[in-house]
């Protein structure tokens, strides 16, 4: 038996006698390795990017959000619910300001229609505490946020997001200018610093108002969609979240928690359900990509299969001469290995780069982990012994005299 | 060295069988230079695979230098063809695109020899058949003539018991043809054992003894 390092030199030898075929076949493990590799780092990139958003949007926070009330099996009212209310918030600051919880966050949000001079824009404004910010992580960037004399004397102000300031008013500095709102017009005080959000309910899309003006002048509603509440640390999350419904239960004259007419939400089952749906869509987007590995490996099974008939008369040769069963094997294994590691090597490369230059230009973070490449190094070589295995042993089981005859 | 006894090959192909040897028996004795002469369907090529241990006989036993080659498993005769015999082919057979050194060194690495040693041995032997300053062209830069000559290094590496040449120059130009008949006697005086099997009268007059075969059977053995 020749020793591996030998065999390893010969199996790279042949291969590099036919550059073009031996490419062809690489490419296929190529795809399937780089593509397996960018898109689980691709998944793992926005599961970072989200945690991450979802974490500055404030630490240990739980939402209070109304819900319909369902009570005898009958529905209750649909559409906008208004169950919560400005006491209700009260309340939990009065009763647990001291023990569970920092601050309480009132507020109410809605879409309208913005209009600046000549620009008019659909944007969601939200009445607001200046708890908000604290509570929030809003910082400023020109200007101030809502004032609690701004809240109490309901004056028309308005603090803009990045975005819906550069939506209205361009490059110019938007402080001091007025905007309209529904039919209120107010005066822009601030603009915040981007968070760098997307999508629905973007931070930076939002037009912050006194929570009084938006209530009673804006859009004349008194109930509130949403109490932000910001507990004293992690590890009282759970009781607050208990406490604060048994008191929101009392103070809606409700008896059991099934009747409950809101939801608190904390940002941990926030992140787990993000976790779960985009850990789902990666192991997805993963098995896809797998398919293109798949068939990259058949497509070795194939080159292999041309290669042990082209060289009939070589195996004959090396049988004749002395060559066992396993010699053979090895031989033929060592080159459909060979194939799909060094596939595997390029496809990683491959992968790498290209997962980085996405998730530059789509500002994800960038997760490559360790265990994705060891995986794509161990199934390439697997791939390289499965469908390099049939195609080896044909090769062994041929009959020398057979294969010396064959022309 | 090599006896075979009431050696029979039958082909049995669907119903049809056909009877490639019947009841061949003949000895070869040590230093012995044989030609195995017969026209084509006669089952001389059968013969040759047979003494090769390439293939196993229906009936009849073959006994190659004290060992009885029946009875072994395909692992097992590839370990007898490595050790025992030194194949020479009309066609050569060397690797493509691979060195004159590299092909001698073939076998000894089945064997399981170390890298020094194959290079040492190979050198040797390309020596001998006066290929010193071709070590290292591969097949295609080389002659017929001088391809058989690597063929014939290769045979000899493992210092095997018998040399088996399948028609050496069929396919070989005559003037080299007598250079490689040459090289066969020069070994036979050495002391190696050397079977070949021809279908040329004048090729066949080089060696000291012809095993005539026609239809599968010995019709002839004589002295020449």
């Amino acid at each position: 038996m020749q020793d591996l390092f030998e065999i390893i030199i010969e199996g790279f030898q042949t291969l590099t006698l036919n550059k073009m075929r031996t490419g062809l076949a690489i490419l296929g493990i190529v795809i399937g390795i780089g593509s397996v590799i960018t898109l689980i780092s691709l998944g793992q990139g926005s599961q970072k990017s989200i945690e991450n958003q979802i974490q500055s949007l404030g630490s240990n926070l739980l939402t209070i959000s109304p819900s319909r009330q369902n009570s005898g099996g009958v529905m209750g009212q649909s559409g906008g619910v208004t169950s919560l209310v400005l006491a209700d918030a009260k309340a939990i600051e009065e009763k647990f300001s001291n023990t569970l919880v920092n601050k309480v966050s009132p507020e109410y949000s809605n879409r309208s229609q913005v209009v600046a001079s000549r620009n008019n824009s659909n944007v969601s404004v939200i009445g607001v505490y200046p708890t908000y910010a604290e509570i929030r992580k809003v910082t400023m960037d020109k200007g101030v946020f809502i004032s609690d004399r701004d809240v109490s004397s309901m004056t028309k102000v308005a603090v803009l997001g990045p975005t819906t300031a550069t939506d209205l008013f361009g490059e110019t500095n938007p402080i001091g200018k007025t905007i309209k709102v529904g039919n209120q017009t107010l005066k822009v005080i601030g603009v915040t610093v981007s968070k760098g959000g997307s999508g629905f309910n973007n931070p930076d899309d939002m037009i912050y108002v006194p929570l009084t003006t938006a209530q009673k002048q804006i859009f004349g509603r008194d109930n509130l969609t949403s109490i932000a509440v910001e507990a004293k640390t992690k590890e009282v999350m759970v009781q607050a979240q208990d406490e604060i419904g048994y008191l929101l239960l009392n103070q809606h004259k409700l008896n059991s928690p099934t009747d409950a007419d809101f939801t608190i939400m904390s940002q941990n089952d926030l992140l787990n359900t993000v976790s779960q749906v985009t850990g789902t869509l990666t192991a997805l987007l993963g098995g896809i990509a797998a398919i293109s590995l798949l068939v990259g490996g058949i497509g070795i099974m194939n080159i292999m299969l041309v290669t042990v008939t082209e060289r009939t008369r070589e195996i004959g040769l090396r049988k004749a001469l002395g060559a066992k069963k396993k010699t053979i094997i090895t031989q033929f294994l060592i080159e459909s290995i060979l194939l799909t590691f060094i596939g595997g090597v390029i496809g990683m490369i491959f992968g790498i780069t290209v997962s980085f230059l996405i998730s530059k230009v789509m500002n994800l973070a960038y997760v490559i982990s360790l265990s994705s490449i060891a995986l794509a190094m161990g199934v390439s070589s697997l791939i390289g012994i499965i469908f390099g295995l049939y195609p080896a042993r044909k090769a062994a089981n041929l009959q020398p005299i057979e294969a010396l005859r064959y022309e | 060295m090599i006896k075979v006894s009431k050696l029979s090959k039958i082909y049995q192909i669907g119903e049809v069988e056909t009877v490639a040897l019947s009841n061949v028996s003949f000895e070869i004795k040590k230093g012995e230079f044989v030609a195995i002469m017969g026209p084509s369907g006669s089952g001389k090529s059968t013969l040759m695979h047979i003494l090769g241990a390439l293939d196993l006989p229906t009936k009849g036993n073959y006994i190659l230098d004290g060992e009885s080659v029946l009875n072994l498993n395909e692992d097992q005769l590839a370990g007898i063809r490595n050790r025992k015999i030194g194949f020479i082919f009309q066609s050569f057979n060397l690797l493509p695109r691979t060195t004159a050194m590299q092909n001698v060194m073939l076998p000894m690495s089945y064997a399981g020899i170390e890298k020094d040693k194959r290079q040492e041995i190979a050198k040797k032997y390309l020596e001998m058949v006066g290929l010193k300053d071709r070590l290292n062209h591969t097949s295609n830069q080389l002659s017929g003539g001088q391809q058989q000559r690597v063929a014939i290094a290769r045979s000899l590496v493992m210092n095997p018991a018998i040399l088996l040449a399948d028609e050496p120059t069929g396919n070989i130009a005559s003037a080299q043809a007598d250079e490689i008949m040459k090289i066969f006697e020069k070994l036979n005086n050495q002391g190696h054992t050397i079977i070949m099997i021809t279908h040329e009268a004048d090729i066949a007059s080089h060696a000291k003894r012809i095993i005539h075969i026609r239809d599968g059977k010995v019709e002839k053995d004589e002295k020449n």
